[in-house]
């Protein structure tokens, strides 16, 4: 152990400044100093994806990262997603399949539709299995899961009523 | 498919709708309010020192350096918390002879498998308090570990219990009919050995709980994600000295479950105590790493079993035997012989078979516990009966539906009781074959498999017929002295504004419980369903019941909902009667009014009803009762369970080069009985189905021979994920219970009991060409290429 850092980063667009331990994890800064608990922590190795956030951009394991590395960095957690709309319509139809049970996995994986989505804009289905295979979930068997996104990517290129 | 109970045209006719979770949206956007998320002032964080060995002497423990860490607030040993919590015994009475030795919080003199906690340790953050865990320093004297089955039961083999004569906590023997004449005069016979791996439920969200212990009041809080707070309340409260009432167990948002949730983990124990020591809240939120060694696991069986044979196909008689390991305490309260139990009485269930003889030994060792997850027995029972169909259907040349449609219980038969004495309401088997052989299209695949395999590509089908124990009576745990309702309760309030509150004693986990229910309610008593506010899981403020296991929520928690729906309804329109100077029986709600029920034309809202009740009663005549909130308990009588009954049909392709096994897809004709939301029964049924899929092809719990856990991280244990498993198509035959009014039966268990026998059929169908079988699951590649001779 050593003394705390100072860290200052964005997060949903709000800048923050603490001081940290510099061993804390990112997922451990968003969900027990900030309180940002959307973000769940499921395996701490980089295997499940329910501490998926979006980095600079990119979707990084909350788990696997230092909160120090994520200094200057602007994250967006799913509170911050969700609040700026720009999913509304992925959960939207996450909502009307049931892609989701105990809801646990679920930040994690709109996460990753969400990225598939912005990359991808009309995957298969296929595709869209392969990009959920970092994400684990127990308790839908997956297919609502791609349904709920094939219907998304659909909808958005207008050809799904 | 029957009628709903109420037209679904009608206006809030919800029974049989497919519907959305109005509670699902708050999870979609990140607020849900998961145990850990949970942080109270004054909070401390729990870590364990844990056993390095899985059986050893502790010979001492010297906790002074962690004491001396940074943020350490106390450490606990065994001993001092023994003081405040009396132990429990994982023994069911009406399993006769069960023993199983008496377990603490934390262990005593002994540590009996590799996880066992030890030592407690409490700090400011959970870092702090594992890191003094690590100095803490106990001296160990290594002793022999049992691990192997056969080891364990060898005649001289070491009891591991003192005062026990051997390594058994249950046996018990099933005979009827005359098994061994049948045999003789069999015209075939097919056996089989049939290996189950160990494994475990894998929860996404681990275990968790937070302990608030209040002093002056002597009264314990505790936000716990468990299926099951009333059963904690009890047992908090009586291992604990602690007032009944004054022990509140909360289920927030439960991240998975599964039946995982719902047995006494020395952690949780240790938790409680922890607070009590401390008077501050103390929370354990299980790492992963933990979960493996510590949630409870599953099946571990080896089942040798033979079905004798008519020269006609049909089954004569059937001879069973099941070496199941639980680890080295049976678990608290619910044991670790239900399954076993649950495996020998399944067998065969669906068939007409009068001559059956079944022997069970449940087997102690120094593993993690095993106990009941999803299923139960089920996927044992029915995957080692499967094999045994599609042996004699192979061996005879009798197609596989074919051989099953000769030999199912038939429609004729019912009530039916089987050889084990599982007694059958009604099913529906014939059915359901008849309408999977429609579903698969059966004849194009075995075509399209013939013309694959003449260009050396293998794909295989495979069957299994199920039967399900839904809506459990008394006969499962009170009979055997457990603190477990089999009932349900339920408080119904109109508010003053018009709309519902129901408070019920079963819990969601994200299934859909509180959905079902509100559509139950809202359906009965004429009103949107969005004006319905289901609440579960908070033992102050529900109804004490069940809660969740058995596949019940909806069996029994839906028709307590319903029944106390009427009678709220019988209330309202009482006092409408009054108010209106008309007789109840010409009135009706819809659409949240009180209605004139000959001609449909609203009288009055609900909230002006409410509003008249509950502001201006001196309007109302002197003699008039409005009672606007109901409390009503219903338990389930008639026949002791519900069985439910359905098929599956696996489709794969084996890769004879690398024994990669590709599942294609997977076909459910299921009978739960009335479906109240067939969205939700289907999205059960697919995430059962990949479960059992799940134990089919990847998961096991791997040991070593000095019983360390090799693979207890989420990169060394495989779990299906999105990319390798298969759609899944579900059809449905409804058989509605007549036990309730409402019908429905559970649907939770079912995808988890057929999928691994479906999908073991389909992979032995697949090597048929090789005249070598695999009799193991999970069909590892290894084990693949290990029966096809290629390693």
């Amino acid at each position: 152990m050593s003394e705390a850092v100072p860290l200052s980063l964005t997060i949903n667009g709000e800048r923050q400044q603490v001081w940290i331990e510099p061993r804390l994890s990112l997922a451990d800064l968003l969900r027990h100093h900030l309180r940002l608990t959307g973000t769940h922590v499921g395996c701490e190795m980089g295997s499940c994806g329910a501490c998926l956030v979006v980095q600079d951009g990119r979707v990084v394991h909350s788990c696997l990262s230092l909160a120090v590395q994520a200094e200057g960095s602007s994250i967006q957690t799913i509170e911050g997603l969700s609040e700026s709309g720009v999913i509304a319509d992925l959960q939207a139809a996450f909502h009307e399949r049931n892609a989701l049970q105990c809801g646990f996995c679920t930040p994690g994986m709109l996460m990753t539709a969400h990225e598939l989505l912005t990359k991808t804009p009309s995957p298969t289905r296929e595709a869209i299995r392969d990009a959920l295979s970092g994400n684990f979930c127990r308790c839908t068997g997956y297919e609502a899961i791609v349904d709920a996104i094939e219907t998304t990517a659909m909808r958005r290129a207008g050809t799904h009523a | 498919m029957t009628a709903p109970l109420s037209p679904l045209d009608r206006p809030n006719s919800y029974i049989g709708k497919a519907l959305p979770r109005p509670n699902a949206k708050r999870l979609l956007a990140g607020r849900g309010r998961f145990t850990d998320d949970m942080h109270l002032p004054r909070m401390l964080h729990a870590a364990f020192t844990r056993s390095p060995y899985a059986h050893a002497k502790i010979v001492s423990i010297d906790v002074e350096e962690a004491r001396a860490m940074p943020g350490v607030r106390l450490v606990a040993t065994g001993a001092d918390l023994a003081k405040l919590c009396t132990p429990w015994v994982g023994a069911l009475l009406h399993f006769s002879g069960m023993k199983s030795p008496p377990q603490y919080p934390l262990a005593m003199e002994r540590a009996l498998w590799a996880g066992e906690p030890i030592v407690a340790v409490l700090a400011d953050t959970r870092a702090q308090a594992e890191d003094a865990a690590e100095r803490v320093n106990i001296v160990f004297e290594d002793l022999p570990p049992i691990v192997d089955i056969d080891l364990a039961c060898a005649s001289g083999a070491t009891p591991l219990h003192e005062g026990m004569a051997d390594n058994i906590s249950f046996k018990t023997t099933i005979e009827s009919g005359e098994v061994g004449a049948a045999f003789a005069e069999a015209a075939e016979i097919v056996e089989a050995e049939l290996t189950f791996g160990r494994h475990t439920p894998v929860t996404l969200e681990p275990r968790t709980i937070l302990a608030d212990f209040e002093p002056g009041e002597r009264s314990l809080t505790v936000h716990h994600s468990t299926q099951t707070p009333y059963q904690f309340q009890d047992i908090f409260s009586r291992h604990f000295g602690l007032d009944e009432s004054r022990v509140r167990v909360i289920a927030g948002d439960v991240g998975g479950s599964f039946g995982m949730k719902l047995h006494v983990y020395p952690e949780d124990m240790a938790t409680v105590a922890l607070s009590i020591l401390s008077e501050r809240p103390v929370k354990y939120v299980a790492d992963r790493g933990e979960s493996f060694l510590n949630d409870i696991h599953l099946r571990d069986h080896r089942v040798r079993a033979k079905l004798a044979l008519a020269s006609d196909g049909a089954f004569l008689a059937m001879r069973v035997e099941d070496d199941t390991a639980i680890g080295a305490y049976s678990a608290y309260p619910r044991t670790s012989a239900v399954e076993g139990n649950q495996v020998v009485r399944l067998m065969g269930a669906p068939y007409k078979i009068t001559n059956y003889k079944a022997d069970l030994n449940v087997i102690f060792q120094n593993k993690a516990q095993t106990s009941q997850y999803r299923g139960v027995g089920h996927p044992i029972a029915c995957a080692a009966t499967e094999r045994l169909v599609d042996l004699a259907a192979r061996k005879l040349g009798i197609d596989p539906f074919e051989i099953r449609r000769r030999n199912y219980v038939t429609s004729d038969m019912y009530p039916h009781t089987t050889a084990s004495g599982y007694r059958f309401e009604r099913l529906s088997l014939d059915e359901c074959l008849t309408k999977l052989h429609r579903l698969m299209n059966y004849p194009a695949l075995r075509a399209e498999q013939a013309a694959l395999r003449e260009r050396g590509i293998y794909r295989g089908i495979g069957l299994a017929t199920y039967v399900e124990i839904t809506n459990p009576s008394p006969a499962f745990y009170g009979i055997g002295g457990a603190h477990i309702s089999a009932q349900d309760g339920c408080v119904l309030k109109v508010t003053p504004s018009g709309e519902i509150q129901c408070a019920i004693s079963v819990a969601e986990q994200g299934q859909g419980t509180e959905t079902i229910i509100g559509q139950i309610v809202a359906d009965v008593m004429g009103v949107d369903r969005m004006r319905v506010r289901v609440t579960t899981g908070d033992t102050e403020t529900t109804p004490h019941g069940g809660a969740n296991w058995a596949c019940r929520g909806a069996g029994i928690g839906g028709e307590t909902a319903l029944q106390t729906a009427r009678k709220l309804k019988a209330n309202v329109l009482a006092v409408a009667g009054v108010i209106l100077q008309m007789s109840p029986d010409a009135l009706d709600i819809s659409e949240g009014a009180v209605i004139e029920r000959a001609t449909g034309a609203p009288r009055m809202g609900l909230g002006e009803l409410a509003a008249l009740v509950y502001f201006r009663s001196d309007t109302l005549p002197p003699d008039a009762q409005a009672n606007l909130t109901v409390a009503h308990h219903f338990a389930p009588k008639g026949f002791p369970f519900a069985f439910t009954n359905g098929i599956h049909a696996s489709l794969v392709e084996v890769d004879v080069e690398t024994g990669f096994v590709k599942l294609l897809k997977h076909w459910v004709v299921e009978d739960c009985g009335r479906v109240i939301n067939p969205l939700l029964v289907n999205e059960q049924v697919r995430g059962g189905v990949v479960q059992g899929l799940g134990a089919a092809l990847f998961e096991e719990c791997l040991y070593d021979d000095q019983g360390q856990l090799l693979n207890g991280s989420l990169a060394d244990y495989l779990v299906p994920m999105a990319c390798e498993m298969p759609d899944i198509v579900i059809d449905h035959v409804e058989t509605p219970t007549l036990d309730t009014e409402l019908g429905a039966k559970g649907c939770g268990e079912a995808g988890t009991s057929a999928a691994s026998g479906a999908a073991l059929n389909a992979v032995n169908d697949a090597l048929t060409p090789f005249e070598t079988e695999i009799s193991q699951i999970p069909m590892t590649p290894q084990r693949v290429l290990r029966a096809l001779g290629a390693v």
